[in-house]
C-alpha cells in the first residue's frame, strides 16, 4: 500500500516526507513503548503511535522504519520533526485513535509486523 | 576494512541527547558498508543499551569497534548495578517509573531485545556497583 493511499485512509496530514508518498508499506506496528516496537523483525513497516517524542523517530531510524502515523490529533514538537527529516522519514498525523486508524488500514490489506517471540 | 574504534560518553537522564550515540553508531558502520542486516541488529542493540544507561544508571559509556572479522559493544556504567539480573532479562520486567513509560521507555524488552540481537552476549553487574555488557557480532565477509 503506497503511504498517499494510507493519508487518504486516515485522513491524515503529512508533516515530513511530502515528496515521498508514493513509498509502499505492507506491514505495521501500533504501539506506544518503543521497546516493544524495537523488537519487530521486518522492514518496510508503518509505525502507528501515540508517541511524538524523538524516541519515536529514533526507533524508526534504528529499525529503518521509513514512516510513522502520529495518533489521536498528536503533534510532535520541531525537533522531532527535524530529526525526522534528517532521516528521511514520512511523518503524518491523524485525528483517529491507534484502534481505528489500525482497523482501517488492516481492512484495506496491511497485516502485522513480523515479531520476536 | 580498517579496524575504526569509538568511545562515548552517556550520562544520567539525558533525554534530550538519547539516541545520539546509536545514531553515530549506525552512521559510522553505513559508511564502512557493513551488511543492512547486521547493521539493524547492532543499532538496536547499541540504542536499548544506550537507553537504558541513561535511564536506570549513574551515567556510564559506550565502546564501539568494528574489524572486519566483528563488531564489537561495550557499555558500561557507574551503579547502582542490578540485584537480580535472572529478572532484569526476563520479557516485560521492568522498573522504569510513570514518567519514564510515558517517554515510550520500561515495555521491559530491552536486554531480551540486546540478547536475540547479539551474537555474544555477556552481562556482569554488581548490586551497588556497575553493569557492563558486552555484546558481539560477526560479520561475514
Ligand atoms: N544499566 C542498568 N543499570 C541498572 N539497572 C538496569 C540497567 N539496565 C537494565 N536495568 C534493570 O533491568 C530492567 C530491565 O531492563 P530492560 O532494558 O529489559 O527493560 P526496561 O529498560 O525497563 O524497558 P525497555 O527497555 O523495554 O524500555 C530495568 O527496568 C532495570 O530495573
Ligand atoms: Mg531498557
Amino acid at each position: 500500500m503506497k503511504l498517499s493511499v494510507v493519508k487518504e485512509l486516515l485522513n491524515a496530514e503529512v508533516l515530513t516526507g511530502h515528496e515521498q508518498l508514493d513509498r509502499n508499506v505492507t506491514n505495521a506496528y501500533a504501539a506506544d513503548l518503543m521497546s516493544d516496537v524495537l523488537s519487530s523483525l521486518d522492514d518496510k513497516t508503518i509505525l502507528l503511535t501515540g508517541l511524538t517524542n524523538t524516541h519515536a523517530v529514533r526507533t524508526a531510524e534504528m529499525m529503518d522504519i521509513h514512516s510513522i502515523v502520529f495518533v489521536r490529533g498528536k503533534s510532535p514538537d520541531e525537533e522531532t520533526l527535524k530529526m525526522a527529516e534528517t532521516n528521511g522519514i514520512v511523518t503524518m498525523k491523524t485525528d483517529m485513535i491507534l484502534f481505528v486508524a489500525s482497523g482501517i488500514l488492516y481492512n484495506e490489506g496491511l497485516r502485522g509486523a513480523v515479531i520476536v517471540r | 576494512m580498517i579496524a575504526i574504534q569509538r568511545s562515548y560518553a552517556v550520562e544520567k537522564n539525558d533525554f534530550t541527547k538519547a539516541g545520539e550515540v546509536s545514531s553515530n553508531i549506525k552512521k559510522i558502520m553505513k559508511q564502512v558498508g557493513v551488511e543492512p542486516e547486521i547493521i539493524r541488529r547492532v543499532s538496536v542493540a547499541a540504542y536499548e543499551s544506550e537507553m537504558n544507561i541513561i535511564i536506570h544508571s549513574y551515567g556510564g559509556t559506550i565502546d564501539f569497534m568494528i574489524t572486519p572479522e566483528y563488531i564489537k559493544l561495550v557499555a558500561c556504567d557507574r551503579g547502582p548495578g542490578i540485584e537480580n539480573i535472572e529478572l532484569a532479562m526476563k520479557k516485560g520486567y521492568s522498573t522504569a517509573p510513570q514518567n519514564v513509560r510515558e517517554m515510550g521507555f520500561g515495555a521491559g524488552m530491552g536486554l531480551p531485545n540486546i540478547k536475540r540481537c547479539s551474537d555474544e552476549f555477556i552481562i556482569e553487574s554488581e548490586y551497588k556497583s556497575h553493569t557492563k555488557l558486552v555484546l558481539v557480532f560477526k560479520q561475514s565477509m
